[in-house]
This record gives C-alpha cells, structure tokens and sequence, in this order.
C-alpha cells in the first residue's frame, strides 16, 4: 500500500485514485472505504465511480471541478478515512448445485487436482470470498481468497454460451456468471440465485467489499429454489462477516 | 398510434441517449451513443431535451415509414438519407407526414447518423436510461436492435410552435475525414510504455480495422512498446481511454466498454474529439496528439460553452429574415449522382 494515495488523470473527466499496486485486502478495503467516504460526503459535481482491486475511477464534471480542486478536496477524505466508522461487511449465502450438466467441469477439476470430487466441492464451500469487485459483465463478482489446491488452468477454447448462475474457476480465482455470456472459466456448479436482475431498484445482488459462501444443494433443490426465484419468493440468507473469518 | 414504423431495420439499428449513469460501480456499462455530440445536436434541432433517445443509424440505414406528422432531424454521419427519394442533408432537420418514407441509400461520410424526433421516442427507461445495451440485452426495445415491424410511438406530442426546419448552423456540422487527428490527455499507465513507445504512438497514423464496434474501436499500426507487461491489475475503465494490449496495437474504448479492464492504459481521448472515432470507418486512418490536462479542459469548456448556445441560435433562426423561416427554404437536390444545396427565397 502507498503511503499517500497517487492521482492520476484519465481523460478531461476521470481520475484514478490509486492506493496501492497489489492485490490485497487492505488496499481493497481502503478502495471501498474511500467510495463510502464519497458517497456520504455527497459531492455534486462527481458523476459516479468505479471501485477496483486497488482504485477507484472517479468520473467528475469538469464544468464544476477544477482538478486540483478536486484533488484537495478527495485528499481531505483520504485524510480522515482512518477515524470513519464503517459497518462490518455483510456474508451472502449462495447455493450451488455441484457437478452434472449444471457443473460440467466437476470431472477435469477432479482429475486435474487429484482431489475427490466430494473434496472439490468441500475446500470450495469451506471458505468465504472476498468480493474484491463487480464487473466484466453487470454484477460479476471478483472474489478473492480460494484455495490454491482447487485452481485449474482456463479452457483453451472458451465456451461461447454460459448459462447465467454458472460457477466457475480460473487459475485461483473463483466467479460466478451473473448473465448469459461467452467465457473461458472452468464451471463446477451453478446457482438458481438471480445475481442481476435489470428491472430491481438496485440491479445487482452482490457488493464489493461484502463475502459470498456457497452450500452445496441437489439437483431437484435447484429446480425448487429456481422456482421460488421465479416466482420471487426465495430469500438469500445473509449474516454479518467477523473479522477472522474468510 | 404509432409515429414511426420500421420496413427494414438497416445493419444496426438500436435507441440510444446519453447513456446509462451510476451503475458502473455495479459492473453495467454505459452505452450509450456512440457520438454523443451528434446526439445532443439532433436533439436540440428538433426542440428535445439533449439526452433524448434517438435512433443511432449504424452505416446500412433502415427503410422508416412515418405514421404521423412530426419534426425529425439527421445528424452525424451522411449515409445517403432520402425522403420520398429526395435527398436530405446529413445535418438537417424536416417535416415528416403520414406516408413519408425515409430510406438511406448509402455511406457518403462517416459511419452512425441519429435520428432524433420532436417529442421523443416513447420507451421505457432501464436503470435511468432508454440505452441499448446489446450484449446485456437491456434498453431500447427489449435490449435488442430494431427489427421490421417495431411500430415507435412519441413520448409526448409536440405543440404547434416548433422550430422551423432547416440546416443546422454551418459551425455546428461537421464532416468525418478518412484521416483525423484525435486529441488525448496521457495516462493514467503511462508509465508502463518506454518512451520510444509514447513516441511510436503519437507519431504513427493508426489504421482503423472491421474489428471495430460499439465497445471499441480497435487499431492497426506500429507496435507501440511496454516497459515490460501489457497486464495491470484490473481498474476502471472511462470513454475514449486507449489500452494497449500484448500485441502493442491500441484499442480505444468506446460506448459499450466494459467497466473494468487490465491491460495498461496509455492515454484517454478529450470528449469533444470522442465523435471523430464514433464516425471512423474501417479503412480510415487516426492519429493521436497529445494535449495537456489543462488545455483538455479548455477545450471541453468552449465545446460545452458552444452546444449551450445552440437552442438560442436555432431560435434566432427562425427570427431573422435572412434565416430559413417563412420566406427562405433551403433544399437539397440530386442531379446526376451530385447533391447540390439550392436556397430559394420568397420575393
């Protein structure tokens, strides 16, 4: 992590505010403690921003804010980030149901580890991720915090069409497909949970910053819940993460 | 009742506004039209609020059948528009009536026209916006293009008093070139390109190639250099920022971008310049000049300072007697393959 944030123009209406220049937690956590900081300052004149593993791109309007200005004004913030109170992130329960048509890619991540199926699936539900951000597609969880025994090399051709609710894994990275896209990732399950529904006030299920966990779930209760999520029926259980969890 | 019904829906036809805001954060693009500025112009033309949705007309135009009497204006590229086989300016407004046919017989210039009509087009905002997102499939008609048949209602009918139609003021149109040079502010990862790199890429002309679309406008040319990996960690992604990927030829993100992207970005296109890549067609040539912060915002200012007097002018217009109101028509004819711009004056 930087000592001082760095600012760093994007083009006459975007500015980076870098923390750090690795994938970790803490520079995470500054990323999304900074947005909350923002967010609760209400500064007109900033458009919207974009949070990511170790930046937030802030969008302004250059009609109202002078760079510099700005700058002083974000770096104020940056200041008292430390004495703001923020609450303890939240942990979403995501069912999955693992292997056969739902996860086809159960078998090779077997073979490919050496690990039982059984096993696959339980170093995979054993943990909670860290969602370090959404995007790629709307609602894309990046979570961070899988177990290196279960990482698996890409497709060398990707799959053209995913299923939305696909699970899959990449290298060490663990995602879930919010809706129907090409992609390259290894699928293990999939979840009936809708991750992005475009009509909802907030569109997106998940946010950064939060936890996701998944339980495994069979075949027929995927059916059920699916049903339950159609009719909007089906609540995802959630609770509070607590530090030395994850 | 409808006011417009589509006969043929053209290459890609889709509805666009300003764009989708404030759900980045959440991973879901901005879309958006691609020429923004052409966007706000044709809205203005007709009277509209600038972020109206309008039709953004993708090189092959569609065949449109109007249903009802209404105002509409071109703007942006010129694909050949003729109304009931007379042809339009690429920077016009006009009268439209029950049985009009507007149909588009070929690219002269550039590559997106928008089609804005007087009261708007009637469809129901997605996340705060009538943007179609093609690849999320939300916006516009069911987030898909246009297809025969769509029938397009108004939003709200327009009163009596309208402006007159007529030429968009001369220093309000432009005309897309095979050669444009693009201004951009460096950054925010130049630093990951050698110098000889930056060299490479503000000295060059950059071929524009079929690859190209909505989500970038991809380019060919010399092979600009990074200091050792094309990769960052992933971040955010605005309009017009230009990543360079492994094979070192630069790719500049437009309407459809994605939020978040990792490879090291060079530099960001200043937003009055956006509209030269949004007309670029496979074939034509960009080259990238580099302007600091400071003289980006200037610019930006006098840009915005410009479209801001631009309902004034198209009212004063309608005033003077040298403007195209009661007394002065101004028409296009083709005579021979030629368009010739004929002023006729009441006397």
């Amino acid at each position: 992590m930087y000592k001082r944030a760095k600012y760093l123009p994007a083009g006459d209406k975007g500015l980076v505010v870098e923390f750090g220049n690795t994938i970790a937690r803490d520079i995470n956590y500054k990323v999304r403690s900074f947005a909350l900081a923002i967010d609760r300052a209400g500064i007109s004149g900033i458009i919207e921003y974009i949070p990511s593993y170790r930046s937030l791109l802030i969008l302004y309007e250059p009609l109202i804010w002078n760079v510099d200005q700005l700058v002083d004004k974000l770096q104020e913030l940056e200041n008292d980030l430390d004495l703001m109170d923020f609450p303890n992130p939240k942990v979403y329960y995501l069912p999955v149901a693992y292997g056969g048509d739902l996860g086809p890619d159960l078998n090779f991540l077997s073979e490919c580890t050496g690990l039982s199926k059984e096993d696959v699936v339980r170093i995979h539900t054993g943990v909670e991720y860290l969602i370090y951000m959404l995007g790629f597609t709307p609602g894309f969880p990046y979570l961070g915090g899988m177990d290196d025994q279960i990482a698996a090399p890409r497709l060398d051709t990707p799959r053209s069409k995913i299923p939305a609710g696909s699970v899959g894994i990449a290298g060490s990275q663990t995602g879930i497909y919010p809706v129907e896209s090409p992609g390259g990732w290894r699928l293990i399950g999939r979840t009936p949970v809708k991750l992005f529904n475009p009509l909802e006030k907030k569109p997106v299920l998940l946010n950064a910053g939060d936890y996701v966990r998944f339980y495994e779930i069979t075949g027929e209760d995927y059916c059920k819940i699916a049903e339950e999520v159609d009719k909007g029926e089906f609540r995802v259980k959630t609770g509070r993460w607590t530090i030395g969890e994850g | 009742m409808p006011f417009m019904k589509i006969i043929k829906p053209g290459l890609l036809t889709t509805i666009q506004d300003r764009g989708r805001f404030n759900y980045q954060k959440w991973g879901v693009p901005v879309a958006g039209a691609m020429d923004e500025y052409a966007l706000r112009v044709g809205n203005m033309s007709v009277g509209n609020q600038e972020n109206e949705g309008c039709l953004e007309i993708t090189l092959l135009g569609p065949v449109i059948e109007f249903l009802q009497t209404g105002l509409v204006a071109l703007t942006g590229a010129d694909l050949g528009a003729e109304l009931n086989e007379r042809p339009i300016g690429a920077w016009e407004s006009f009268l439209v009536t029950k049985g009009d046919i507007l149909q588009f017989t070929g690219v002269q210039s550039g590559c997106r026209c928008y089609l804005a009509v007087a009261g708007g087009i009637k469809i129901t905002p997605v996340m705060g916006s009538t943007s179609t997102y093609l690849r999320g499939r939300i916006g516009g008609i069911n987030g898909r293009a246009l297809s025969e048949r769509d029938a397009l209602e108004l939003k709200s009918q327009v009163k009596s008093n309208v402006l007159t139609p007529g030429l968009i003021p001369a220093e309000y149109r432009y005309k897309p070139s095979s050669l444009q040079v693009v201004r951009v502010v460096l950054g925010p990862q130049d630093n990951a390109f050698t110098q000889e790199g930056i060299n490479t890429f503000l000295q060059s002309e950059y071929l524009v190639t079929h690859e190209s679309d909505r989500m970038g406008c991809r380019l060919q040319g010399p092979e600009i250099e990074h200091k050792s990996k094309p990769d960052i960690i992933s971040d955010g992604i605005p309009m017009g920022s230009i990543q360079v990927p492994g094979n070192g030829s630069p790719i500049v993100m437009m309407a459809d971008r994605q939020t978040i992207g990792g490879y090291a970005k060079i530099a960001t296109v200043i937003t009055p310049d956006l509209w030269k890549l949004a007309q670029a067609n496979a074939g034509d040539y960009i080259k990238f000049t580099r302007v600091t912060l400071a003289q980006a915002h200037k610019i930006y200012k006098e840009y915005e300072n410009m479209l801001r007097k631009l309902p004034q002018k198209l009212m004063d217009i309608q005033e003077k007697p040298g403007g195209f109101g009661e007394h002065k028509k101004l028409l296009l004819v083709k005579v021979a393959g030629r368009k010739y711009r004929v002023e006729i004056e009441e006397i």
